[in-house]
């Protein structure tokens, strides 16, 4: 017989006299002894018996977690409450909360006991897409998109060097280029393809070629590193993505390999060496950071503006990477950087993570406000007039969040254009 | 029951389509699988859900890739699959209904599902014209199929959002318009799998021509015309802007 799992109810007594004290209410609880016999742990089980997904089971309630989960600031959510969730009757595999977590690490960062969010989504997540249980359509389509065109935006592979066209310095093509270069740049699907994603990639393009660095892009046969839909449980597309990658990136002669994302970092940096692939990967700002003082005389104009920085969390709590971002925007003459109450380890997420990228409108009706926007708002509370980014995801999340926030003085900007503007002046 | 779905390859027109003297260039266009065939592969793997049975699915291969396709139909829940090796990507609906019949007549199908159309020619022929070809009754503009034995009711869809139920019985053509539900969703190690360990039965074309007797004479993208004229500002003055223009339009 199927179980069916029923909500508890919490028990409570509508009169309770202790030591002669009417103790009558809710909150009466407290003295009484707790009735734990009637919560079910199979549904916890059903969880952390999926491979990779363990450490569910773990979890003492402590409520560390909560508190510094961002979905929880604009909802109800985080390990604690999952695990709750799940104890009280609702099967994670099949419930909305299975697609709202966005992997940000924030909670593993507190817990004591090592719940690990960032295995036990794309686990369970898998599971439910291998049974053919709900997928949000969205996601569907960025998981189709990624295997048809090998980008999530769904744009022809064929087209994805189309941009080089305007950057308005030559961008070396390293098959065409027929010897070995320093550095290999992984342009990645949203600089190379989203208008806004392209302004940041030119202006990489214009301050490498300016600082005389010797590189090369894949150009057409650069693919999607896919790590955001291994996240959010297509483990088989980041594979099929990562062969592809991997076969691509070693059929070239190159020192360091050099990558405009944050995903991108953590998929070549962190997942990569299982599937057999060692070489030395930089986010743009670890790389730039490194030429500080070959760049700030290049740095000549002044941007006057007051710069608030958002760390990514696959950048910083992934990959550890705080200062350098922070180096390169105070490098630039003119700017005024002021930190966010939420900063470094404990950053807010802006929702794009784990495949919340692509989630947008299922998430929004599953929380009272878009992670984007929360930050959005707090990114304004400093009195900023420009929110800096270093992820490709970013600028349209941010730039669609301080619209629908009223909050439109402020200019959302990747890293990589402020330094451009320094270089060459307001265009 | 003995369900089978006939699939149409085409460009894609995620980009700009690029022309090659009087026809597409087709090499140098991806072709995808066309977007009602989703939905009637969906249709035909819920009917064998609800009544047992195997589902064929059916293509006429024009470039040599529709293996990825059919791939996929299987790993959605498709039983068989037959491609017709055409190599001819200019083929037209007309031709390619009668490889796909040729093709289904030794299969004695109960329903043969096809999409309604396709946005290459937005014709619609393939279901009527298998229809013809088989000798059995056609239904078009379907949306959700209840079959049972011998029998099915099937829904069709109208204009101003009014439907009607028919019930027809077997065999019969159905053009789908949409699935009940959206396509579901085949994970891609599924897909691997499914490309490492299926057969697809390879069938040759006859060598009867059955175009359809037209002949394109030119083919050229459309011309630009007028122009978008883009509000800036914040988003309340865009606002105004856009109750002014509508209210001068006298549509506000
Ligand atoms: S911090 Fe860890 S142990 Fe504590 S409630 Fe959260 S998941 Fe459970
Ligand atoms: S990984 Fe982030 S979003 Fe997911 S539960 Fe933990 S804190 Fe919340």
């Amino acid at each position: 017989m199927a179980v069916k799992y029923e909500k508890v109810k919490a028990v409570e007594k509508e009169h309770a006299v202790v030591d002669g004290v009417d103790v009558s209410g809710h909150w009466n609880r407290m003295f009484e002894q707790r009735v734990i016999f009637e919560y079910t742990p199979e549904l916890i089980e059903k969880v952390a018996s999926i491979p990779n997904a363990e450490s569910f089971a773990n979890c003492y309630q402590c409520a560390k977690c909560v508190a510094v989960c961002p979905v929880d600031v604009v909802g109800n959510y985080g390990p604690r409450k999952l695990y709750r969730y799940a104890q009280t009757g609702t099967d994670l595999t099949e419930a909305p909360e299975l697609w709202l977590c966005t992997t940000c690490a924030n909670c593993l960062r507190v817990c004591p006991k090592e719940v690990n969010m960032v295995k036990i989504m794309p686990a369970a997540r898998e599971q439910a897409i291998l049974d053919g249980k709900f997928v949000p359509p969205e996601l569907q389509q960025a998981f189709e998109n990624t295997a048809k065109s090998g980008n999530p935006l769904g744009q022809p592979q064929r087209k994805r060097d189309a941009w080089i066209q305007n950057a308005g310095v030559p961008i070396p093509i390293i098959k065409d280029l027929g010897r070995p270069v320093d550095v290999l740049w992984y342009v990645g699907s949203y600089p190379s393809y989203h208008p806004r994603g392209i302004d940041a990639a030119s202006a990489a393009a214009r301050i490498f070629t300016a600082l005389g660095i010797d590189f090369a892009v894949l150009g057409k046969e650069e693919k999607d590193d896919a790590d955001s839909q291994r996240l959010a449980g297509e483990k088989g597309l980041f594979e099929m993505m990562a062969e592809h990658n991997i076969a691509t990136f070693n059929s070239y002669e190159w020192k360091e390999l050099v990558v405009t994302g944050p995903h991108e970092l953590n998929a070549f940096k962190n997942v990569y060496p299982k599937y057999g692939f060692e070489r030395p990967v930089l986010h743009y700002t670890t790389f730039l950071a490194r030429y500080l003082d070959q760049l700030k005389p290049l740095l000549k104009h002044e941007v006057n503006v007051k710069v608030t920085y958002h760390d990514p969390c696959y950048l910083g709590r992934h990959n550890g990477e705080y200062e350098a971002p922070r180096k390169l925007l105070e490098a630039i003459p003119g700017v005024e950087l002021v930190e966010m109450s939420r900063n470094r380890e404990n950053g807010y997420c802006c929702g794009g993570g784990g495949g919340g990228m692509w989630m947008d409108s299922f998430t929004a009706k599953h929380t009272k406000m878009r992670l984007s926007e929360k930050r959005a708002m707090e990114a304004a509370s400093t009195g900023a007039n420009v929110l800096a980014v270093a992820c490709p995801f970013e600028v349209s999340r941010f730039e669609d969040a301080v619209k629908s926030t009223g909050n439109e003085h402020v200019t959302v900007n990747d890293i990589l254009e402020l330094l451009d503007r320094s270089m060459r002046g307001e265009q | 029951m003995n369900i089978v779905v006939a699939i149409k390859h085409i460009p894609s027109i995620a980009d700009d389509l690029p022309v090659k003297g009087n026809n597409v260039d087709f090499d140098s266009v991806d072709f995808v699988l066309n977007e009602f065939d989703e939905q009637s592969i969906e249709q035909a793997v819920l009917v064998k859900e609800a009544v047992g049975g195997t589902v064929t699915v059916v293509g006429v291969d024009l470039i040599g890739e529709l293996d990825n396709v059919l791939h996929l139909a299987l790993a959605k829940g498709a039983d068989k699959a037959v491609k017709v090796t055409a190599d001819e990507p200019g083929a037209d609906s007309h031709q390619q209904a009668k490889w796909l019949a040729e093709a289904i007549k030794g299969m004695s199908p109960d329903i043969v599902f096809a999409g309604v159309q396709a946005s290459n020619d937005l014709d619609g022929q393939i279901g009527p014209m298998i229809a013809a070809y088989l000798d059995m009754p056609y239904i078009g503009g379907v949306s959700s199929v209840e079959a049972a034995e011998g029998t099915a009711i099937v829904t069709k869809e109208f204009a101003g959002g009014n439907a009607g139920k028919y019930s027809v019985s077997l065999p019969i053509v159905v053009g789908v318009q949409a699935a009940p539900k959206p396509p579901r969703y085949a994970p891609v190690s599924k897909v691997r799998q499914v490309a490492q360990t299926a057969t697809i039965e390879k069938i040759s074309p006859s060598a009867d021509g059955a175009g359809a007797g037209l002949s394109m004479k030119k083919m050229a993208p459309p011309v630009v015309t007028g122009h978008a004229e883009m509000f800036t500002g914040s988003s309340k003055e865009v606002a105004a802007k856009i109750v002014e223009l509508l209210k001068s339009k006298g549509l506000a």
